[in-house]
């Protein structure tokens, strides 16, 4: 076991807990049974009792695990859990999950970004698990008179050996929710997991799938009015005037009103071209919808309206200028790549892309003049808390924000105005409202993923060893390139320069930002450098992190080598790569980002002319996986969703309007162009687990890529790939 | 605004709306029955697909007074138990794990549903011909499909 100091990280939970807890005794039963029978197991309990922010205990043995952080998909709300339930040392039968909602005393890091939950929340929430079960053994250990260290603990049941005796969690809950939190807890080892390591279903499953009300489009309550907005058709537009009267009669419509939503102090947050709106008020979406289409807003220019054509040819005369000062500078690469036998240099380049969560944009809100409830999809509950408060003019404790269930995240529910427009709304109509925005609303509102352009230049000398790297990158949002990720520390001569763009296409974080498009453009690249040499693809990167495991170039290197290597090396022995099927063409990429590696082998075979993609093999080290069910899903979603987006999508601009409003003219990925099989494989290392949320998406489009070109002859640079005539059957 | 009788789920129910009102809308706002879906008001996504006279149709598309006495079927009402996951595609959904956010789902099942009750054991591409529409933007396809297989085998 290994022993921790609770108080490490100021855990204030668990003073919160113990506080709660006292009050409620009464109504405790001390004839339930200490093993629920099944049919209990479904009835919930007279009596909670809180142990701590995270776990009550029911008089039955039922115990509810809250979840401390927003669902977007990302399955973190059966996850989660888990590593309480864990350390808890309870049947998971016997666990019911709630979703909590944003307090900053109970909770740290209440956010879904960056692929963090797990890797940021494994020790508090192991904690949480191992100091309950800790006080549930004090508080049997005093009932018995018995030495605390001869009990043990299973499903949820303390055990005297000794003296024969076992009680269940719940006939002691009450009592324990008194005793002292404890200055030090053990928790379990490894090999002792019993929920950890199981493939374990979707706690909201069966409500996902009878259509149980969970999302924040499904949120409901009385006096409920519906509100809708109307921003700028274009970036660079702000309002001129409206005139509302004739809508103002229709039926069901309450108002017309302007909604301003400029945050004072903006955070990174509160991204957002719009500021300025109308929303349309009534009894009903489809009242609310009509009288939207039928008011007439003008809008009057503000900043110049843009056009992505324009974009583009604006990077490369950008690319043709050197930085002022280099990202990374490792030796010399000037003199490498003019002594060079072989020079290798490509551009890659991808276009804007919209989120399209498929549960568009909305939220509720209640605020009256001195509270405010607000209910919604949101990543970032802290960051809206916070400028709600100040556009609201309220103090932040008087606001309370509720999680709802989230049809999809992928960063775009990081960026919270739709709270905050909610929350003016019903501040202006004096009303309970929740907004809900149309899927054009949700796709022209920009947010979007930048729009990239880098230029790759590789120098080989005469016996094909790498001997220089020079990447040069630039962006709608800034340059994507990650100075001190792989290949920097494998080669001698390394250069990242990073240069500046500015537009008013307002960009922001798309599941893996910056790695969503880098990944796929290094690999390719790499692909193209390693058959320039004359090596195996595989062969050629495990060369370079050889490099970087015995004899590093440079003081820092994000990443760890040997697990890099080690996932490359597991794919290539799942796939039995090296051997030729005949019509199977394969592509191979690896890629570390959010603190997972991840490797690649997608095999593709040609059907009536067209490429089709029949298998993808994936190695993965996240270290621990809690949830295989739900790490599976996530990898095998990141790799669909990185297909998709490398061979469809794409978002255009011009004279500063999106030219896609809605599936029509966006192209998602369907179910006819997913792979036909995708076989995850899991590194078991025992290292603390990281995130799964955004690793597997990355390296996918390299993959593809590669392998297209082994099957058409043709390497792809610019996404989407359809824009280079492949057509996937 | 007009009365409507609407048969929803085997029961009667009365509605007070305009006759452009999209099935979507009527049963989300005025009837309470939230778990069919917006996704784009257009056809295009399959989120709000529900069953009339047993056929998947898009509900955001479908005005209430072109439904009659059309006998509809939401996500609700697929199992015979409101809020039991009884239905074999419903059944089948569980054991693949198949959702990640969730939010098509109801979409991607109540097609799965129409589906296997016109054709008891769909091929490869007849499953692909006839989930096209339903867009799933976290990726679940794999899943769906292996689910509606597992479905197949369980109603034959």
């Amino acid at each position: 076991m290994t022993l921790i100091k609770t108080r490490h990280n100021r855990r204030s939970f668990l003073k919160v807990s113990t506080a709660a807890g006292g009050g409620m005794i009464l109504g405790f039963s001390w004839l339930a049974s200490c093993t629920p029978k099944k049919e209990e197991l479904l009835t919930m309990p007279d009596e909670w009792f809180d142990i701590n922010a995270y776990i009550k205990i029911g008089e039955n043995g039922v115990v509810t695990i809250m979840s401390p952080n927003p669902e977007i998909g990302q399955n973190v709300k059966t996850s989660m859990p888990m590593i309480v339930a864990e350390e808890l040392d309870i049947n998971w039968k016997h666990v019911v999950v709630e979703q909590a909602d944003l307090n900053l005393i109970k909770y740290s890091r209440q956010l879904a970004g960056g692929s963090q939950s797990i890797r940021q929340g494994w020790q508090g929430l192991r904690m949480a698990g191992a100091t309950a079960r800790r006080m549930l053994m004090e508080a049997a250990a005093k009932q018995w008179q018995v030495p605390l260290g001869e009990l043990t603990t299973a499903d949820g049941i303390i055990t005297h050996k000794a003296s024969n005796q076992s009680i269940g969690y719940g006939e002691v809950a009450s009592s324990a929710a008194g005793i002292e939190v404890p200055e030090e807890v053990e928790l379990k080892d490894q090999k002792d997991f019993k929920i950890i390591g199981q493939p374990t279903k979707n706690v909201d499953g069966t409500k996902i799938a009878t259509g149980q009300p969970l999302f924040g489009l499904d949120y409901k309550e009385d006096g409920m009015l519906t509100a809708m907005i109307i921003h700028a058709p274009a970036f660079g537009m702000k309002l001129k005037s409206y005139d509302a009267s004739a809508v103002k009669s229709m039926p069901g419509i309450k108002d017309v009103i302007t909604v301003q939503t400029e945050v004072e102090e903006r955070q990174w947050s509160d991204t957002n071209a719009f500021t300025e709106i109308v929303a349309v008020v009534g009894n009903s979406t489809w009242e609310v919808m009509k009288a939207k289409k039928a008011l007439n807003v003008e809008w009057e220019w503000d900043t110049p309206g843009e056009n992505t054509d324009e974009h583009a040819q604006e990077f490369v005369k950008i690319l043709e200028s050197s930085a002022k000062e280099p990202a990374r500078l490792d030796g010399n690469p000037k003199d490498a790549f003019k002594n060079a036998a072989q020079v290798v240099e490509r551009f890659f380049s991808a276009p804007l892309l919209a989120h399209n969560t498929l549960e568009p944009m909305n939220f509720f809100a209640h605020v009256t003049s001195d509270k405010a409830l607000l209910v919604g999809p949101i990543q970032t509950p802290e960051y809206l808390s916070k400028s709600a408060a100040s556009v609201l003019g309220l103090d932040e404790k008087q606001i309370t924000i509720q999680m709802t269930r989230m049809g999809g995240g992928f960063g775009r529910r990081l960026y919270g105005h739709f709270g905050i427009e909610a929350a003016v709304i019903s501040q202006k109509i004096g009303a309970p409202i929740k907004l809900v925005y149309t899927r054009e609303d949700d796709m022209t509102q920009g947010t979007y993923r930048p729009s990239y352009l880098v230029k790759y230049r590789a120098a080989l000398d005469e016996d094909n060893n790498l001997i220089g790297i020079h990447i040069k990158g630039t962006g709608s949002h800034g340059s994507p390139i990650f100075a001190n990720r792989f290949p920097a520390g494998t080669v001698d001569n390394y250069l990242a320069e990073n240069l500046n763009f500015q537009t008013n296409i307002s960009a922001g974080a798309w599941r893996a930002p910056r790695s969503n498009f880098m990944a796929g453009a290094e690999q390719a690249f790499l692909d193209e450098v390693a058959e320039t040499a004359g090596k195996d693809p595989i062969d050629f990167r495990l060369e370079l992190f050889d490099r970087a495991i015995n004899n590093p170039v440079g003081e820092r290197n994000d990443y760890d080598p040997e697990r890099y290597a080690g996932v490359l090396k597991l794919v290539r022995e799942k796939s039995g790569w090296g051997k030729d099927i005949p019509g199977v063409y394969r592509g191979v990429s690896a890629y570390f980002c959010h603190n997972s590696y991840v490797a690649q082998v997608l095999d593709m075979e040609m059907v009536s002319g067209k490429p089709v993609v029949k298998k993808v093999w994936c190695a993965v080290d996240c270290g621990i996986v809690v949830n295989p069910e739900g790490a599976r899903n996530q990898i095998e979603g990141g790799i669909i969703d990185g297909i998709g987006h490398a061979m469809y999508s794409s978002l255009t601009i011009k004279n500063g309007a999106p030219e896609q409003h809605n599936f029509d003219r966006y192209r998602l990925i369907r179910h006819r162009e997913a792979p036909v099989e995708i076989e995850t494989f899991f590194v078991n290392n025992g290292i603390d687990p990281t995130g799964l949320g955004e690793p597997s998406l990355p390296p996918i489009s390299g993959a593809l890529a590669n392998a297209l070109y082994k099957a058409t002859g043709k390497r792809l640079y610019r996404q989407p790939f359809t824009q280079q005539d492949i057509v996937l059957g | 605004m007009a009365t409507y009788n609407l048969n929803i789920n085997g029961t009667n129910r009365q509605v007070d709306v305009e006759s452009d009102t999209p099935m979507l809308w009527v049963l989300r706002d005025h009837l309470d029955l939230v778990g069919t879906k917006y996704g784009c008001g257009i056809a295009q996504c399959g989120a709000c697909t529900i069953h009339l006279n047993g056929n998947a149709v898009r509900s955001c598309s479908v005005p209430v007074s072109a439904v009659g006495d059309q006998a509809v079927i939401t996500i609700e009402g697929l199992s015979e138990t409101v809020e039991k996951a009884e239905h074999a595609v419903q059944q089948a959904w569980l054991e693949h794990d198949v959702p990640q956010c969730g939010y098509c789902q109801a979409g991607q099942i109540m097609n799965a549903a129409a589906l296997l009750t016109r054709n008891s054991n769909p091929s490869d591409e007849e499953i692909d011909d006839a989930m096209n529409g339903n867009i799933c933007r976290c990726g679940t396809y794999i899943r769906i499909k292996a689910a509606i297989k597992t479905a197949a085998s369980k109603m034959s």
